[in-house]
């Protein structure tokens, strides 16, 4: 199924299922290595983020960026891999009550688990394709922790129709890539050691 | 002849960041035309659309421009090596701002972005002396996602070929779609783990469908690349018949006690360029010849 979606999002995420294509209108936030561990930091002392991500979408990314009269300006974004942030991605789920991770590359299971009992969904963007995405970015709205430099800060995006994005982890409990490994487990066992004789 | 040399790499490093080599981008059309999957075959037709745009508009193919490294195999008689090394240092700075390059450079230690692509070692320049009057420099532009997955060992001998190749295969499995698949798996193999590496990140410089030239070896890359695609990831992990573009191996010869391997994975957007450069400064762009003559 495609669905086109706008912030805030709600308790229709608990509808998408692993393998949807949704499109997505609103504001995302990204974050990525420094900023979790900058916000494991924060919520270790009990303080929230600078932005308040209930409804948003949360993005693995580090933009390319222009400074311009107005203030910034996007000239490339892409997702980046998102298993570097499993051990992060729980508790901002839990914290902040976003209600969908964009990023690439797949996430595990503590992360799926916090998905399913708060109702959210981990979505991925064919990574590498910036120069497209960059068109679906309508504007920067802020950027936060500029001090941890460009890739590492905290961008507030405005989007228009952010896609194909594919739910990899829906709130269901499926995940697609843990499907896909296991199928390709299965054929390295069954057909491609047997083939090279290899024990 | 610095700052001649210096403005010859910042088209060079543009070349890379913003235009696909002509091999990488011939073997994503192909698998778009193999694949049959649809969610594989959005996926591609995505990345190819993305491709004509940042060519079209110069922009970054990817937002993650990489680590800049560059690969200088240069002539005995060249006579602007030190001018050569400072401008490919230059350049680096100056494509940053221009292109513009994300910068990507960070202090193991401070933890500080100079916001310029350089720093300790960077951008990290391999030379390698070869008889003649000119300099071949290569650019690549190594995007972290794939550099998270890459691995190296020393097997025992005894393990073997087959050793080698359950290696590879265990790699590739294990990165699933980390390194944004299609991707092209560098293999090196030596007497170190340290020469291993260097061959398998090199070999990714060896354009895709070309067989190393010992029989032996492009048998090898071939059934590595059959085994690879046969996993099922496809592009992005979206299920699919092509995992890998292709596969290159590079070796040296082992020590009696030792067999070591080095997996480097490069992704669907794997970016290089080179050029030729002339003892007198004449520059000749090979992988982008569309800047010839410009």
């Amino acid at each position: 199924m495609e669905y086109r979606l706008k912030t805030p999002l709600g308790e229709e995420v608990r509808e998408l299922n692993a393998g949807d294509i949704v499109y997505l209108t609103g504001t995302v936030v990204t974050m990525r290595d420094a900023g979790h561990r900058r916000a494991a930091e924060l919520f270790a002392r009990g303080e929230g983020l600078p932005v308040d991500l209930r409804g948003l979408a949360l993005y693995h990314a580090g933009p390319v960026v222009r400074k311009t009269a107005e203030g910034w300006e996007v000239v490339v974004i892409g997702p980046t891999t998102s298993t570097r942030m499993e051990i992060y991605e729980a508790e901002v789920i839990e914290r902040t009550g976003l209600r969908m991770i964009i990023g690439k590359g797949g996430m595990g299971a503590r992360t799926a688990e916090a998905c399913k009992r708060h109702g959210a969904v981990y979505a991925v963007y064919p990574g590498g394709a910036a120069a497209l995405q960059a068109e679906q970015i309508v504007r920067v709205h802020g950027v936060h922790w500029l001090d941890l430099g460009v890739p590492d800060a905290m961008w507030v995006l405005e989007v228009k129709e952010l896609g194909p994005l594919t739910v990899v982890i829906d709130s269901k409990g499926r995940n697609l890539y843990e499907e896909m490994y296991r199928e390709a487990r299965r054929r390295i066992e069954e057909i491609i050691y047997p083939k090279l004789g290899i024990k | 002849m610095k700052d001649l040399l210096r403005e010859a790499t910042v088209r060079l490093i543009e070349a890379a960041a913003t235009s696909l080599p002509k091999d990488v981008e011939d073997a994503l059309l192909r698998a778009y035309e193999v694949e049959e999957a649809p969610a594989a075959k959005s996926f591609l037709k995505a990345m190819i659309d993305n491709v004509r745009i940042a060519r079209q508009k110069r922009l970054p193919i990817c937002q993650d421009t990489g680590a800049v490294l560059f690969y200088v195999k240069v002539g005995d008689r060249f006579p602007h090596i030190w001018a050569l090394s400072q401008a490919l240092k230059e350049a680096t700075v100056e494509a940053t701002r221009r292109v513009p390059l994300r910068p990507n450079t960070i202090d193991v230690f401070t933890g500080k972005n100079p916001g310029d692509n350089t720093g300790r070692n960077m951008p990290w320049i391999e030379w390698e002396i070869e008889e003649g009057d000119d300099a071949e420099v290569s650019v690549m532009l190594k995007g972290g996602g794939s550099e998270i997955v890459g691995r190296a060992k020393t097997l025992l001998p005894a393990e073997g070929i087959k050793g080698i190749m359950k290696y590879v295969i265990e790699a590739v499995y294990e990165a699933g779609p980390q390194p944004c698949p299609p991707v092209i798996v560098g293999v090196g193999i030596g007497p170190t783990v340290s020469v291993a590496m260097k061959l398998a990140s090199k070999s990714l410089l060896r354009p895709v469908g070309q067989r190393h030239e010992e029989p032996e070896v492009a048998r090898l890359e071939q059934a590595l690349l059959e085994a690879i695609n046969e996993m099922g990831y496809g592009a992005h992990g979206m299920g699919g018949k092509v995992t890998a573009f292709d596969v290159h191996v590079e070796h040296a010869a082992r020590h009696p006690a030792s067999l070591s391997v080095a997996v480097v994975l490069s992704c669907w957007a794997t970016r290089r360029a080179t050029m030729r450069v002339r003892a007198n400064g004449e520059v000749q762009y090979l992988s982008h010849p569309e800047l010839n003559g410009g």
